[in-house]
């Protein structure tokens, strides 16, 4: 179908401030929600990543503040073994769910798919509502975790069975603690299936006139994507979580084999499989890691675009990737579990289309740096922090081919090398995709410039910190540092200590570093340059709103028309080298 | 009248050291047959603590001396004493050399226990308790003292749960007549007013066995216990 | 100027990255496997070297080029726009066939060093030891002179005991002269077979030396075989999380001369 004529249900614009700020139904207002949201957790996980940090490196003194927070977790402010697990937990939880989730998908797609489609709202607002909410609800439950009598949860956030399913008898931290954390994450799966079917309707159904599915932004397309696999992905860890709660509280035992014998309590479950877990957790983890960085995929590719004022070489082909990606993203879960046990023919099977994703994975790389040549590229803050996406992309995917050997594996398999893998494809990359797209669009939902000196100063701090931080992770992996450990007590592990201080040193630089942003974040909400309509000479429909931020039903009560696919740039035109997508002009010649 | 009066004060004269100073039941505790071999400890996985044992300590399962005494047996008043209540002072239980120092220690209901962490690794106490609530908490080396109370009687198993090897016994009782033996088997319980009195010893391998002995005055009654070895 | 300054600084950030790699040290430590002491290891040494190149210099082919093109076009106004000579097609020809290729043959490659370790079972005359970890130590144990082992009973584990299998052999004739041990110990140059047992939740073994992980699954029976080809001592540790004392749950793999393996063996029983 070229285009879809259903519209959605109007609303009338929201009179009282509870429908205006709180229980929206306006995307807008949900999509910044989930970014507020998103904010607050990802300033916790770093928070709790630092005290993680310092213990490592400095175990014997006492962390201010903390032994009054928890005096059982850390008495006298001396951090125990079970809270470093506990802190280690909840930071990868909130990391991975409440952040990588939330930020670019949930957030940015909330509040630019229907605009970019030039959708009123989204096809159901108020599923839509819903879903910020449930999330919020996830949230509190999760953050509850850290107050209960027992401790947070310790089994990472992975959950391994039977750690994870038998109760308090495995450890401080998994009585209360570690059903809130299940219970949450059943919340946040409902709330992120609901996210996934809007984003499917929305941009099955509601594309304006002209808006063809070919003529949608990569960045749409990246979200289309990404709810595709949310919707199978989160299907299946709803479930997990059911039957984990479930061993915990009801007696079963899914997940709990017999004849434990657990610190001196046998267990009365039999039956049960402890690879069960695995295969259910890592069939959604997998996919999910797609999920985290394929919007900021798209989000760096779109503001790149822009910033080359010239198209990419193949932006299909980038479509295509993403798409191939996802698809085989459902194919590669066992090679989290290459060791685990299972049939070593299946590490092999598994291992086979792992390194096949590296051929979506160069393409696209290839086809940015190709992009790039012959460009007029500009720089700021938001193009800055996309060229580091591509950079952190190739380290970060680069030592995933390492891991996608079961040979080398046997070697590398939960070490550092793996935590310095998945934070620099997760913890740098997909992140510097949300700071792009803030940079970028932070014109279009406020109204107002960001600093841009702060910006790239920003950057600048980041980048060179980020690299700092992880890179040295791969040099301890090599060197066989295990991970999850509270404390490097081991013969092995206590020369090594110098590189950790080295990161930590690097860690706290670069968490200071990010005070300039939510400084600028603030400091231009209120007292930033009055932006121009289209400060950044885009394309996309978002541009054509008629006011920055965008009136309550996107267009003022007109349904734009779209002319041109999203990237005419480089094109003689009346508003200079590129054709806005609702313009009727004519496009002129292209290179 | 002056001969009621005159036999209340001989009452008193005679009771009165009887109230001050009281009988005492003392013994010894022996075993027949012949006990297992205690086993060797490895702490290898625990350099900082396998250093400090050469040659290894071993299991405290079965503690003895010469003369075929059995040390660690809790002797204690289990019946015809007032409960009385928990002294005010603490009982000190040490983790030193990834070991528990004493190997049992025995506490009154209510009165604080004191766990200290003398060792430059981390250890996590674990009272196996069945009656009492059940708790464990780690100590980190330079963490302070960890302070805990039982409210029930109960023979509780502690172990600490990072060092498996590591073995104690908390003798949590309603009574503060009690006495612990040491390697000359020997234990005494002084201060008992005249009365009917049970006596239970304990051994945390060889089981429990009681006797009943009688204080009249100030006399000290001497009593034995003699447990059965086990083959394993 | 933005530009320049990003070329140069990923360029830097790339050499120095590549530095580590290169010098095998970081700060001080050494930051590469340490020496093989398998019959197995020096495939996946060599898999692992060869994996360093390609990835390597694709990793500083990548950065070069984008800190190269920024430099050159970063902060360029009004040049004459101009694609990549071939446009995408040859460059996604050559990720299919170059990568395509690249993977596909490590990946061949790699099944032989891991067909080794895990597609063929222990030789008959592997010498069996038991390996139990649970919270949070290892424990081996070995058959003793009836070349049988005892049955595990959980319920019958008594720790402070040195009961660390719950055996019972009062009333288990196997289980008598079983002997159990904290330090893995064995002889060099001969085949063990690793018979692996969870006695609470998951664990993981892993001696780098050796070039061995494999997870410890409650309720599945795995093993692992592997030959020693150097005496010495070897830190064994645990990599699955397991609970709090996960970082103090390591133990040593002692191995030593037949000779020494045979009185040190002998010495166990006697006790």
């Amino acid at each position: 179908m070229s285009e879809a004529s259903a519209h959605v249900v109007h609303h009338g614009p929201p009179t009282t401030f509870i429908r205006k700020h709180v229980f929206s139904l306006d995307h807008k207002v949900i999509g910044k929600q989930y970014y507020a949201l998103a904010l607050v957790a990802v300033f916790t996980g770093m928070v709790l990543s630092w005290i993680m940090r310092i213990h490592l490196v400095w175990p014997n003194a006492p962390i201010p503040l903390l032994g009054a927070l928890s005096k059982a977790g850390a008495p006298g402010g001396i951090v125990t073994p079970e809270y470093y697990l506990s802190l280690m937990t909840m930071h990868g939880t909130l990391m991975v769910f409440f952040v990588l989730t939330n930020a670019p998908f949930a957030a940015f797609g909330n509040y630019f798919l229907p605009i970019q489609i030039g959708a009123e709202d989204m096809a159901f607002p108020r599923f839509n509502m819903m879903s910020f909410w449930t999330t919020f609800i996830a949230f509190c439950i999760l953050v509850a975790a850290f107050f209960v009598p027992d401790g947070p949860p310790m089994a990472g956030w992975t959950s391994y069975a039977p750690l994870s399913a038998v109760g308090k008898d495995a450890g401080p931290g998994e009585g209360l603690g570690q059903t809130l954390w299940g219970l949450s994450i059943f919340v946040f799966c409902i709330a992120s299936l609901l996210g996934a079917l809007n984003f499917i309707a929305t941009t099955l159904d509601l594309r304006t006139k002209g808006m063809t599915l070919a003529r949608m932004p990569i960045v749409s397309w990246a979200w289309f994507i990404t709810s595709c696999i949310a919707l199978l992905a989160f299907a299946v860890l709803m479930p997990a979580c059911l039957l984990l709660i479930l061993d915990r509280v009801a007696g079963t035992s899914f997940f709990i084999p017999s004849g434990l014998n657990i610190s001196d309590h046998l267990q009365p479950h039999q039956g049960g499989s402890p690879l069960l877990w695995q295969h259910l957790f890592w069939f959604f983890g997998h996919p999910e890691v797609y999920i985290a960085i394929l919007p900021a995929i798209g989000i760096v590719s779109h503001i790149l675009i822009n910033s080359m004022r010239k198209p990419m070489l193949s932006h299909k082909a980038i479509i295509y990737c993403m798409m191939g990606i996802g698809f085989l993203s459902y194919m590669v879960w066992g090679h989290h579990m290459f060791l685990s046990g299972m049939n070593p023919f299946s590490a092999l099977v598994f291992s086979f289309p792992t390194l096949m994703i590296t051929i979506p994975a160069t393409i696209m790389t290839l086809i940015w740096l190709g992009s790039l040549y012959g460009s007029n590229l500009r720089i700021n803050a938001a193009s800055l922090f996309s060229l580091g996406f591509i950079s952190m992309f190739v380290s970060g995917g680069v030592s995933g081919f390492f891991l996608a050997q079961p040979s080398i594996d046997i070697y590398l398999h939960a070490t550092y090398f793996v935590v310095g893998h998945f934070h620099m494809v997760m913890g740098v990359a997909a992140i510097f995709g949300v700071f792009a797209g803030t940079y970028f669009w932070f014109p279009k939902m406020t109204g107002r410039m960001m600093n841009e000196r702060l910006g790239r100063l920003h950057f600048w701090l980041t980048f060179i910190g980020t690299y700092c931080i992880f890179m040295p992770f791969h040099y301890l992996g090599l060197a066989g540092n295990v991970r999850r450990y509270s404390a490097f007590t081991d013969d092995f592990l206590v020369p090594l200590i110098p590189i950790h201080k080295f990161i930590t040193y690097a860690a706290l630089f670069t968490g200071a570093a990010q005070l300039i942003f939510i400084f600028n974040l603030i400091y231009s909400h209120a007292k930033g340059a009055i932006a121009p309509a289209n400060p950044w000479e885009a394309t996309s429909l978002e541009w054509s709103t008629p006011s920055s931020p965008p009136p309550f039903d996107n267009f003022g009560g007109v349904h734009p028309v779209v002319y041109h696919d999203p990237y005419q740039y480089g094109v003689e035109s009346s508003t200079g080298d590129y054709l806005m997508q609702a313009s009727p002009e004519r496009a002129g010649e292209t290179p | 009248m002056r001969t009621s009066k005159f036999g209340v004060a001989v009452l008193i004269a005679t009771l009165c050291p009887a109230l001050m100073f009281g009988g005492t039941i003392s013994g010894k505790v022996t075993y027949t047959g012949t006990p297992v071999k205690q086993k060797p400890i490895d702490m290898s996985k625990e350099p900082s603590c396998a250093k400090q044992h050469n040659p290894p300590i071993t299991t405290e399962t079965v503690v003895t001396g010469s003369n075929n005494t059995l040390e660690n047996v809790v002797v204690y008043i289990s019946a015809g004493a007032d409960d009385a209540n928990a002294p005010a002072q603490a009982v000190t239980f040490t983790q030193k050399g990834c070991q528990y120092t004493p190997h049992v220690i025995a506490l009154h209901t209510g009165q604080e226990l004191q766990v200290v962490n003398a060792d430059q690794t981390s250890h996590n106490i674990h009272p196996l308790a069945k009656v009492n609530r059940e708790w464990n908490k780690s100590q980190p080396p330079g963490s302070p003292n960890i302070q805990e109370k039982f409210d029930q009687p109960e023979f509780i198993s502690v172990k600490c749960n990072i060092h498996p090897w590591m073995h104690g016994w908390f003798a949590v009782l309603k009574t503060n007549h009690v006495s612990i033996s040491k390697d000359d088997g020997g234990f005494s319980l002084p201060n008992l007013p005249a009365g009917k009195y049970t006596v239970t010893a304990w051994h945390e391998d060889y089981g429990t066995q009681t006797q009943e002995v009688t204080i009249t005055g100030n006399e000290t009654k001497a009593i034995d216990f003699s447990f059965k070895a086990k083959a394993y | 100027m933005g530009g320049k300054l990003f070329a140069v600084i990923v360029i830097v950030i790339a050499l120095a990255s590549a530095v580590p790699i290169i010098s095998h040290t970081f700060l001080g430590a050494s930051v590469r496997p340490p020496e093989d002491i398998s019959t197995h290891g020096s495939d996946i040494d060599k898999q692992l070297d060869e994996t360093m190149i390609e990835a390597g210099l694709s990793f500083l082919a990548a950065q070069l080029v984008l800190g190269f093109f920024v430099w050159r076009f970063g902060g360029r106004k009004n040049g004459p726009l101009k694609n990549f000579p071939g446009g995408a097609k040859y460059l996604v020809i050559a990720a299919v066939l170059f990568v395509g290729t690249e993977a596909i043959a490590l990946g061949a490659l790699g099944t032989k060093a891991w067909g080794k370790v895990f597609f063929q079972p222990a030789s008959a005359d592997a010498l069996p030891i038991q390996v139990q970890a649970g919270q949070f130590a290892f424990y081996f144990r070995y058959a003793g002179p009836d070349g049988k082992f005892g049955v595990i009973h959980p319920e019958k584990i008594d720790e402070g005991n040195s009961n660390f299998f719950g055996l019972d052999p009062e009333n288990d004739v196997a289980a008598r002269d079983d002997i159990q041990s904290g330090e893995f110990v064995i002889p060099v140059n001969k085949e063990i077979h690793l018979m692996m047992h969870a006695k609470d939740v998951g664990h993981s073994f892993y001696v780098r030396e050796l070039r061995i992980q494999q997870d410890f699954v409650p309720g599945l029976d795995l093993s692992l075989h592997f030959t020693a080809t150097k005496v010495g001592k070897y830190e064994i540790v645990c990599t699955q999380l397991c609970g709090l004392g996960h970082y103090n749950m390591r133990g040593y793999l002692n191995v030593m001369s037949q000779e020494d393996f045979d009185k040190w063996l002998k010495s166990q029983s006697n006790s």
